[in-house]
């Protein structure tokens, strides 16, 4: 701030004034300002789903179930959109003794299609569409995508072993037996010695599906969630 | 669990479906949803007003009187709508707790009656949500203690005490003098020698009446006797109260590091040591000295005034402000110290002869007293006097006030932040040991799934109905998913179960570990140095794992061929769910022609890893199982079952209780 006319103007009155306005704009700013930008981002938006009809045609679910679903979701969520954050915290409520965030950060990403960081109720509506009423094979390739974290087609022993090691975390520490550190390791051979037919190291989705609609296990166990809604 | 997760317990199950490519073993079945409902609106009639609701909504808790079956007893066939006799205000909040998961507690409501709305409802306080709880809490308090107050007044009067040994008496007679007649009168007689012990130390300095010689003598020396006599007087109530204070004083030696036992003993210390002294003419000047201490017996008026262990405790929590005006001030002294003397230094004859000298002068510049003592003649000087008392003014008014209003908020907020983390630890406590609980629910009810399920495959249906089903659809799905999870890494939940121990020979199905013994067998595990042999685990792990699984194919598959009674089938199959965590071992292979040849010292130490320490505790030998009493397992069973007896009864020496 310079001197500006009709007022005597000495420098030591200019540094006053200075120092003046700089303590008002500290005092302002402490008394005005908001605890986090992004709090405030999250409280202005707010996200309407498309009409029923339209869901309606993307899943395949009933009315009546697509409004139960968005009673629920609206309730956890009142914006709409559900960010990360939020969504490992309501995972985490499912398994209390162990650490769930890792695995809901992974089905995080399989449900945010569009990787936009939040998870609107479209997105939620049509992945549980697809695990709950869809077919085996798309139900597998749900999976597949889960576990491909980079999502390039490929599942290398990495992203694997992240996965595994993020379940076995779900656990938590007072299992029996108790958990070994190679534990998630040795799952992990376990699971490339099955599915990796030509020993390449990854495993590819006609790999994938191919070694589990051999397994009678796993096709059983693709129809357990049949009736959940 | 929370309100709006069971709305995302769809989702959760739904998820799990990522777990099934990776699963080691199949999944177990889930819970089928007989008389599946649509979700319907119910109505409930609380004193004529009308509330409705999802049936969903007050599902989410199911064990309050509203989410469970309980409120069937409040149904009105006629209208068919739930009638609740109740206050409808307060169901306002409760019903909304269903809504929002937060319990609020309005502030115009009476706690008392807001409990017992909560009572009814089967609602714990606990779950009141944070920005209403300390406001509960507040008035919780008052109530209790008003009723505390009139019981008190009202147990005073009727003068019936429990029986309390010699020392609690004691003891409660000197913390609270109101108790007795005895306690008030030894708190008014300690006080009265205080006063005169005060007094008399006064008054001895005081120089009363001339001596010839026209030396005036202060009446210490001129009564010396009666001074001495009263002094030894108070000495010796002091002395005697401090024995039985300490004499009675619950733990002696938190007694004895308080600060009011300190004061005791620094108060008659000096006549002690005047005692022993006396005759010493050299140190009879640092005898004197000592007197002063005799001034502390002034502190012991705070155990007779509430207001003075006030004072004392707020300026011990004031003790930082009061730092920081003492530094402050400290450093405009000397500041102002060094430019006086600079400032002065020139003139003749000054006072200011050095820095420190120049500090008395700051002092008593800056707090107006102004003796005159040390006055600055030169102009520099008496220019920078006046802005040091000027200054000096600001620097004391300013902090004064701040300190003033820190002593009232912070004695304050201490009061209420005690409180408030005592209350936190209790409540944190309560929430743990219903987190516990459901965790704890999940395992009871895997137990009774595991003997439902063992009647399912022997196809006693009937049976299966006298295993009461006490749990809720959400919860029955819950635990579906976390024994999806345990299937999916081959590994199980434990938990603490105070039933269970290897002297009682009642059959608990599951291995069965709290903390503790959890800890002790990680220890027990690193001590043993038994690597449970990496090289031929990782091959022969393979197969143990899914030999669990297979075994366990296997040894169900016999139990509907082999003639025994339901009972014994439920042992076998709680055996075999015992050995089959027994059986990660490289030893116990599928093959029977193997565990044949393998020797009983082989097993053994494969059966000192921690995991099985673990089963062993619920695994008595055989005989205990069966109610008939066999002696050992028939010969028709099969050899697996055969080798368990064998490996247990070896194992049962190994327990690590």
């Amino acid at each position: 701030m310079g001197c500006f006319s009709g007022v005597p103007c000495f420098p030591g009155l200019v540094d006053l004034y200075d120092s003046c306005a700089q303590w008002v704009c500290v005092l302002l700013s402490f008394g005005l300002s908001d605890t986090s930008d992004s709090d405030l981002e999250l409280s202005s938006i707010r996200h309407q789903p498309e009409g029923l009809e339209q869901l309606q045609e993307l899943t395949k679910f009933t009315k009546k179930e697509l409004q139960s679903l968005y009673r629920g979701f609206k309730n956890e969520c009142p914006s709409g959109l559900v960010d990360e954050d939020t969504f490992k915290l309501i995972y985490a409520q499912f398994f209390p003794q162990g650490d769930a965030s890792m695995y809901a950060h992974f089905l995080f990403n399989a449900f945010d299609v569009d990787r936009n960081g939040a998870i609107c109720f479209e997105n939620f509506v049509v992945g549980l569409s697809i695990l709950l009423r869809g077919t085996v094979h798309e139900k597998l390739n749900w999976a597949f995508n889960l576990y491909d974290i980079n999502k390039d087609g490929y599942i290398t022993k990495e992203e694997m072993l992240a996965i595994m090691k993020s379940i076995y975390n779900m656990m938590g520490r007072y299992t029996y037996p108790i958990v070994r550190d190679d534990a998630p390791i040795e799952h992990v051979e376990k699971f490339f010695q099955k599915m990796d037919r030509n020993r390449d190291g990854v495993v590819t989705i006609e790999e994938f599906l191919e070694t589990c609609q051999k397994d009678e296990n796993i096709m059983s166990s693709m129809q357990l969630f049949e009736n959940v809604i | 669990m929370a309100a709006g997760v069971a709305a995302w317990l769809p989702f959760a199950r739904a998820a799990a479906i990522g777990w099934m490519p990776v699963a080691n073993c199949p999944m177990p079945l889930a819970p089928t949803e007989k008389n599946k409902r649509q979700d319907e609106l119910i109505i409930l009639n609380v004193s004529g007003r009308r509330f409705q609701t999802w049936r969903t909504t007050l599902e989410r808790y199911p064990d309050t009187l509203l989410g469970s079956t309980e409120k069937e007893f409040f149904f009105n066939e006629d209208t068919k709508e739930y009638f609740f006799d109740r206050d409808p205000e307060v169901f306002r909040c409760i019903l909304n707790f269903y809504r929002t998961g937060k319990l609020h507690y309005p502030r115009y409501e009476c706690i008392s009656a807001y409990d017992e709305e909560l009572a009814f409802y089967g609602i714990l306080p606990e779950i009141i949500g944070d920005c209403c709880y300390e406001e509960y809490k507040d008035r919780k308090r008052e109530n209790a203690e008003r009723l505390m107050d009139d019981n008190d007044s009202e147990n005073n009067q009727e003068g019936s005490m429990p029986s309390l040994n010699l020392r609690q008496t004691m003891w409660r007679a000197f913390e609270n003098p109101h108790t007795s007649t005895l306690a008030l009168v030894f708190y008014y007689v300690t006080g009265f020698f205080i006063a005169v012990s005060v007094i008399t130390n006064v008054v001895e300095t005081v120089p009363c009446g001339t001596v010839p010689g026209n030396k005036e003598l202060p009446c210490g020396e001129r009564y010396a006797v009666a001074f001495f006599c009263l002094d030894t007087a108070c000495v010796m109530i002091f002395t005697v109260e401090y024995l039985m204070r300490l004499f009675a004083a619950p733990s002696r030696y938190r007694f004895m590091r308080s600060v009011m036992s300190i004061i005791d003993v620094v108060a008659i210390m000096p006549y002690y040591i005047g005692l022993v002294m006396t005759n010493n003419e050299d140190v009879s000047g640092a005898f004197v000295t000592l007197r002063v201490f005799r001034v502390f017996r002034i502190f012991k008026f705070s155990r007779h005034s509430q207001g003075l262990r006030i004072l004392g405790y707020t300026l011990k929590s004031c003790a930082s402000e009061l730092g920081f005006l003492l530094f402050s001030l400290t450093m405009a002294i000397i500041i102002f110290a060094t430019v006086m003397f600079y400032a002065e230094k020139g003139s003749s004859a000054s006072k200011f002869t050095s820095i420190p000298a120049s500090f008395w002068y700051t002092i008593v510049t800056m707090t107006t007293l102004g003796y005159g003592d040390m006055v600055p003649k030169t102009i520099a000087g008496k220019i920078f006097g006046s802005i040091c008392s000027l200054s000096g003014v600001l620097v004391i008014a300013l902090p004064v006030p701040v300190i003033v209003s820190n002593f009232s908020r912070i004695y304050h907020q201490n009061q209420r932040a005690d409180k408030r983390r005592a209350q936190k630890k209790a409540r944190l406590a309560r929430i743990r040991v219903a987190k516990t609980g459901s965790s704890s629910a999940y395992l009871h009810s895997k137990r009774n799934g595991l003997l439902n399920a063992a009647l399912e495959l022997t196809g006693s249906s009937d049976d299966e109905q006298h295993i009461s089903k006490s749990t809720s659809l959400i919860e029955s799905q819950h635990h579906h998913l976390l024994h999806c999870l345990e299937k999916t890494t081959g590994l199980s939940y434990l938990v603490d179960d105070p039933l269970l121990s290897v002297r009682t020979s009642t059959i608990k199905n599951h291995e069965f570990i709290d903390e503790q013994l959890f800890e002790q067998n990680c220890m027990d595990n690193s001590m043993q140095n038994y690597p449970s042999t990496r090289s031929p685990s990782l091959s022969s792990n393979n197969g143990g794992s899914t030999s669990c699984c297979s075994r366990r194919n296997k040894t169900t598959t016999h139990l509907p061929n082999s003639k025994v009674p339901a009972t014994r089938l439920q042992s076998m199959q709680e055996l075999s769910t015992i050995h089959i965590q027994c059986s990660e071992q490289p030893s116990l292979t599928t093959s029977r022609s193997s565990l044949n040849m393998k020797s009983d010292d082989g097993l053994r130490p494969n059966c000192k890893t921690s995991h099985l320490t673990t089963a062993i505790i619920s695994i008595p030998t055989p005989p205990a199982l069966t109610p008939e009493g066999e002696s050992r397992p028939p010969p028709s069973s099969p050899h697996p079952t055969m080798n368990i007896s064998t490996t247990c009864s070896n194992v049962v020496k190994v327990s690590a209780l």
